[in-house]
């Protein structure tokens, strides 16, 4: 690569990375609007389908939950979800909508399936062309694309409003509050975004596989005459918008967003960038302009947004500098193996830290073949909770977690009251707080012990060496984080990983959700504590800088043994050029 | 038990929303302004038979045509019901045998090194449809040969084929492999 190179791609990085910025504050203001229920601008049109939804439902508008209601009522519609997803899985075979006639998911692999997608993951240990019937993309998976993000958005919510409420009982009512992130946010925006990518070549049909020739016939390796193509068909830019801007992940498609009918040029690469990103970074405005100090939301801002561009700085160099073991074979440019070349290697590495950043998962390039060091710093963004910025909504209550931790740890270090935006951070919160940043690191350990001592745990791995180890250190990773991407060479789809991967994609996402809901009751019943002398001020670049640091000691703490042997001996093992 | 039905209401409404109502109207909105974007960009013969996609690579083997990059799809190379990269690692044997030995193939076929990564290395979708511009014009004289055209007329062509950085400045500049072969074949 030349310098003019990397100055492009430096330069659409920055360029990229001040959109984001510019819009967050628009979308962090519409949101706060959109939950507190005033008017917006597209109340009249809104209103009246939001009315309905109520009225058929029997929701009353003015009624409102405490904390545990609150909980049971998210619980039981993501249940319902989950059963009625497995369902649909499961009796595809006989339900229309289905032109290649394919047959229901086995069991195990639509239980995996379903929990992928009621848990915001989406895992995928099936290839979409080959096994999903348009119905089972387009009212199935899509319809838990929508739901799973509105859910994360709606525990976000509620736990702004722990914060924000004063001796109050209630956190808000779940029923409106998914109603209206459905309605107000992920719908509007995701037709917008839809047309967008089908503008670019996105295929949106219900046609049935194309059958085209080729232009030159070939021979396969044991003598098959191969003259034509199968193209597949499907409404794609319908679920790729929302797999995207509800941080999903899910392809349409097996080889997901590097698949040229998901994403066919570097406008949609870019777009599909911004949608992933969009929501998590304007809930930081979301949460300072609920709690009527804007600057703690920016505060939160520069934290994930400072580390984003470390990992993303990393992940270039490593990229940039490719693989000397082929190099020496007399190959010139860019490491391409596992990559698009429309999107070059600066259009991947923005895409992968994004998707792994967040708890999206998709991908448009193959992560089993990055760089080892790419290949880390993929897995530790991950690994650190999912907050640079994280998943919709997950994003925010887990740093938001992690904030408490800070001001707990900084509180014993200084001899300050341990508090946050006025209220008093107590052993509750602290337990609570602990529960949601612990939970999937616990989970990964764990799990990745088990694959390791088992047969069926490491007859999956495709690469040898530190690089198989990286495969199941990495599916447990975004297993328990919810984040979905794979090393795509470990061969998900037995019954061991089935199981094994969505007991973590349900206790990874569920039990910190829980407690989040707890701590919003918690927060919510206390007094406001107006800011003393003694009070440590969360606003500011010392609270920014002690933040990324407690983010960084957390994870890093919890998996550097695993890193060592791992990428990091690939990574020296690569430069030796062995 | 309040919640039971209110969940199964809610859950049938908003599934009726966002599972059908939302991507019909998104299908009829694409159709009715990009129709043929929306098909998947098929291109047709001038007898009105499918000859591949504008988004869709294909293989090519012969010395006449100007060959995509590498593909792991199962099956076959660029089979677009098994989409996908080979996800061997960076420190693979079993991928370094594989870019060496298409590294030598390339230059037994006379393209002198170093040569272009794209070329020897697969893609990620394995159904990439482009390769950079390096790769097009290393290529000239083995096809130029093939088919007995004057390499410059074929440069010519080659350059005709570069889709530059969207707007000026987002992504790579690329060829379409198969475009540019449906134009060869055209060329007297």
């Amino acid at each position: 690569m030349t310098a003019m190179e990397i100055f492009f791609d430096i330069g659409v990085m920055l360029f990229f990375l001040i959109v984001l910025t510019l819009l967050i504050k628009p979308l962090g203001t519409y949101m706060t609007y959109v939950y507190q229920g005033k008017r917006t601008f597209l109340s009249p049109i809104l209103v009246p389908l939001e009315n309905l939804i109520y009225k058929a439902s029997g929701i009353k508008q003015d009624e409102e939950m405490d904390w545990k209601d609150y909980a049971k009522a998210l619980l039981l519609f993501n249940s319902l979800g989950l059963i009625v997803l497995f369902l649909i899985l499961l009796f595809q075979g006989i339900l229309p909508l289905n032109p290649r006639g394919f047959p229901g998911f086995p069991p195990d692999l639509a239980f995996n399936t379903a929990v992928s997608f009621v848990t915001n993951t989406n895992w995928q240990a099936y290839s979409g062309e080959t096994t999903a019937s348009y119905l089972t993309q387009m009212s199935g998976l899509s319809v838990q694309n929508f739901l799973s993000a509105a859910t994360g958005m709606c525990i976000a919510i509620a736990l702004i409003r722990g914060f924000t409420r004063r001796t109050s009982q209630t956190i808000g009512n779940f029923w409106q509050d998914v109603t209206k992130s459905v309605l107000y946010i992920l719908i509007p925006i995701s037709i917008i975004a839809a047309l967008l990518l089908v503008s670019q070549g996105v295929i949106q049909n219900f046609d049935p596989y194309a059958n085209s020739s080729l232009l030159q016939s070939f021979q396969t390796q044991d003598g098959q005459s191969i003259n034509n193509q199968i193209l597949p068909m499907g409404p794609v830019a319908s679920q790729e918008a929302i797999k995207e801007f509800g941080t999903n992940g899910g392809g349409f498609f097996n080889a997901n967003s590097a698949h040229p009918f998901e994403n066919p040029t570097p406008l949609t690469n870019y777009l599909e960038i911004l949608l992933i990103l969009l929501i998590p970074f304007s809930l930081t405005y979301t949460f300072g302009r609920f709690t009527g100090n804007t600057r703690q939301g920016w505060a939160l801002y520069a934290t994930i947004m400072m580390l984003f561009t470390i990992f993303l700085g990393v992940m270039y160099w490593s990229e940039y500098n490719g693989n000397p073991i082929v190099q020496k074979l007399g190959v010139t440019g860019s490491y391409m193996e596992g990559k698009e070349v429309r999107f070059g290697i600066g259009g991947s590495v923005l895409f992968a830290v994004s998707t792994t950043g967040t708890s999206s998962g998709a991908v448009n390039s193959m992560h089993d073949s990055l760089t080892p060091i790419g290949g880390m710093i993929a897995m530790l963004l991950i690994l650190l909770g999912e907050v640079v910025p994280g998943g919709v909504g997950s994003g925010l209550y887990t740093i938001l977690a992690f904030a408490i931790v800070a001001v707990f740890i900084a509180g014993l270090m200084i001899g300050r009251t341990p508090e946050y935006l006025g209220k008093k951070i107590e052993v509750f919160e602290m337990r609570m707080s602990v529960l949601i940043v612990l939970t999937s690191g616990i989970l990964v350990l764990i799990f990745v012990s088990i694959a390791l001592v088992t047969y069926a745990g490491i007859s999956s791995i495709l690469n040898p060496g530190q690089h198989g180890l990286s495969e199941l250190l990495y599916a447990f990773a975004s297993a328990s984080n919810n984040n979905g991407s794979a090393f795509a060479g470990l061969n998900a789809d037995t019954l061991f990983y089935n199981i094994l991967t969505a007991i973590a994609m349900l206790i990874g996402r569920f039990v910190p959700g829980v407690a989040a809901l707890a701590m919003a009751g918690s927060l919510a019943k206390k007094k406001y504590i107006p800011p003393g002398i003694g009070t440590l001020p969360t606003h500011q670049i010392t609270f920014v800088l002690w933040l990324a640091v407690v983010i960084l000691i957390v994870g890093a703490l919890t998996f550097f043994p695993a890193m060592s042997l791992g990428p990091i001996v690939e990574h020296m093992i690569m430069n030796a050029g062995q | 038990m309040k919640h039971i039905t209110t969940t199964l209401k809610l859950f049938a409404l908003l599934m009726v929303v966002v599972g059908f109502i939302y991507p019909v109207a998104v299908t009829v909105l694409a159709q009715l302004f990009f129709p043929e974007e929306a098909g998947g960009s098929l291109l047709y013969d001038s007898s009105g038979d499918l000859t591949g996609s504008a988004l869709i690579g294909q293989p090519f083997s012969d010395p006449k045509y100007f060959w995509s990059r590498p593909s792991a799809t199962s099956g076959y190379p660029y089979n677009p019901l098994a989409s996908g990269g080979s996800n061997l690692g960076p420190t693979n044997k079993d991928l370094i045998g594989q870019i060496s030995n298409r590294t030598e193939i390339l230059k037994s076929s006379g393209i002198r090194a170093p040569v272009p990564s794209d070329l020897v290395e697969a893609s990620a979708s394995g159904l990439d449809p482009h390769i950079s511009l390096e790769s097009g014009l290393v290529q000239i004289s083995r096809v130029a040969k093939a088919r007995n055209l004057d390499e410059e007329t074929l440069r010519k062509l080659v350059l005709e084929h570069v889709e530059e950085r969207q707007f000026g400045f987002l992504g790579e500049q690329r060829i379409n492999v198969l475009k540019l072969n449906l134009a060869l074949e055209n060329v007297k």
